[in-house]
């Protein structure tokens, strides 16, 4: 516990891509024991009611690991679809549907930042074509003001608050924000600043997966 | 024929109909909205307190014409074992086909169960209502307020209009004192007496929508949502922040993050004295 909760950076990350054959590109990534499996179809055909004339429809579908999609998961999918059509150029394909599933496998805390970092490995993946990338960090505040990286479900219990940032990969700046509980505007900028740090690192790892992958084919 | 009289009018409305992102661009390029507002400027805001006679408390909220309507109805049940004491607070969202023609009849859709979830976050985060306090015999009976949300119309931001509609009805409730008769292990109420609930802390949430990717305007109308290409939600309390929301959207730097956040304070200083004076004149 002790060591587990001094943690300053992220997390063990390893993942895998390709390894379903269905889908136009999947992932599968583990944040420590946090793991999401992630697909992406498309660009594909589209409902009639959904088509858009100017760009393609991104669908995302969040399955959680048990029972039905709730509130908290339509929330989940809604902040996952956004970041993702913030980054897709979806003006490539008129009159089509993206559509990403991603699947919860197991939840060690920091979920949200898994399930985006692994969407975007899934889309790399792919090959669709995207603006840039995005990393996804989680931390959580204690109750003394420290800032933890990466956090597990045990920290996010006892924490004063849950924060997870989304940078992009050009500018570094926030394309998404999630922040809950209880913190100043100092505290935020703190935690800003320590995740995008750390998403450095997660872009490292991205270079790092497709590299493994394209020496492999 | 209309054009001959006012041609400048009907070009006006031509812009406006067929190339809306252009028509407001001439417009922010002036610092000024179509409607007449800066950019930092929320519609008038109106506050009702008690409409509903029959809720323990109640409140409408009027934010240009986004109208907003929060009823608390408080009810006896037994709480968890796990957590003996703790009452429950049960928010509600409903975005009818009535308030426009967006949504549709049914089950509630992505759009009201993700603000349900943003109510619910609100509430328990802030920690505004302590459980605790909703409790009348530990391990027996609690109260349950459902604060039901109901919007009439709908024209933009609503996160604000539902959260301050919420914290003004949660402030009027007043809950009808209760005996627990250990004998009949029944609860007696007081139909006179009342006692008002008891409130910790104060969320005010402020929404910015983000539009060209650079521009940040506070309280967007329905029309400036579809144009804008991103929003973020800031919930303060008191004089700390609560909950940030920025679902996805064109990225911002720390220095506009800043900026909302020092507009959102100041905004929740707006709307604490609009309730207080409201509260007030009530009781007068």
């Amino acid at each position: 516990m002790s060591n587990s909760s001094k943690r300053s950076n992220l997390r063990v990350m390893s993942a895998e891509l390709s390894l379903l054959s269905r889908p136009d590109g999947s992932a599968t990534l583990f944040q420590g024991d946090t793991c999401v499996m992630s697909a992406v179809y498309g660009p594909g055909e589209v409902r009639i009611n959904k088509e858009q004339i100017d760009r393609a429809t991104v669908e995302v579908i969040y399955k959680p690991r048990s029972g039905l999609p709730g509130c908290t998961e339509k929330s989940q999918e809604r902040l996952i679809r956004n970041t993702c059509e913030t980054v897709l150029l979806s003006s490539l394909h008129p009159r089509s549907s993206v559509s990403l599933t991603v699947q919860e496998m197991q939840n060690s805390g920091s979920l949200l930042a898994c399930c985006i970092n692994s969407m975007c490995l899934a889309l790399l993946d792919s090959g669709m074509s995207m603006k840039c990338l995005v990393a996804a960090v989680h931390c959580v505040l204690d109750f003394e003001g420290a800032v933890f990286l990466d956090a597990t479900d045990k920290e996010e219990k006892g924490a004063q608050a849950c924060v997870t940032f989304v940078f992009d990969s050009v500018d570094k700046n926030v394309v998404m924000v999630h922040a809950v509980g209880k913190y100043s505007v100092e505290q935020f900028n703190k935690c800003m600043s320590v995740c995008r740090t750390a998403s450095a690192d997660i872009f490292h790892f991205y270079r790092e997966t497709m590299t493994k992958k394209l020496k492999r084919s | 024929m209309y054009s001959s009289s006012k041609p400048a009018e009907t070009a006006k409305i031509s812009v406006r109909a067929a190339r809306p992102l252009e028509y407001y661009r001439k417009f922010l390029e002036k610092d000024v909205r179509p409607d007449g507002r800066e950019l930092g400027e929320f519609r008038p805001t109106i506050l009702n307190i008690g409409c509903i006679s029959t809720a323990e408390g109640s409140a409408l909220v009027k934010l240009g014409n986004t109208t907003v309507m929060c009823g608390i109805k408080a009810e006896f049940a037994t709480p968890k074992t796990e957590e003996p004491s703790n009452g429950y607070l049960v928010p509600n969202v409903e975005l009818s086909p009535l308030c426009s023609p967006m949504f549709r009849p049914g089950p509630p859709g992505e759009q009201a169960q993700v603000l349900s979830h943003f109510v619910n976050e609100v509430l328990n985060q802030s920690c505004c209502v302590r459980k605790e306090d909703l409790c009348i015999k530990t391990g027996k009976l609690v109260w349950v307020l459902y604060c039901d949300i109901l919007c009439l119309d709908y024209d933009g931001n609503a996160p604000d209009a539902c959260i301050l509609s919420l914290l003004a009805a949660l402030k009027s409730t007043m809950l009808p004192a209760v005996k627990y008769n250990e004998e009949t292990e029944k609860p007696e109420t007081d139909s006179v007496k009342t006692e008002p609930l008891h409130i910790l802390s104060n969320p005010v949430s402020s929404t910015f929508a983000i539009f060209d990717d650079h521009l940040l305007f506070v309280d967007p109308t329905v029309q400036e949502e579809s144009l804008a290409t991103g929003t973020v939600t800031i919930v303060t309390n008191d004089n700390d922040l609560c909950l940030v929301q920025k679902p996805g959207g064109s990225p911002v730097t720390a220095d506009q993050m800043n900026t909302c956040f020092e507009r959102a304070f100041s905004r929740s200083k707006e709307v604490l004295r609009l309730i207080d004076e409201i509260l007030h004149s009530i009781e007068r």
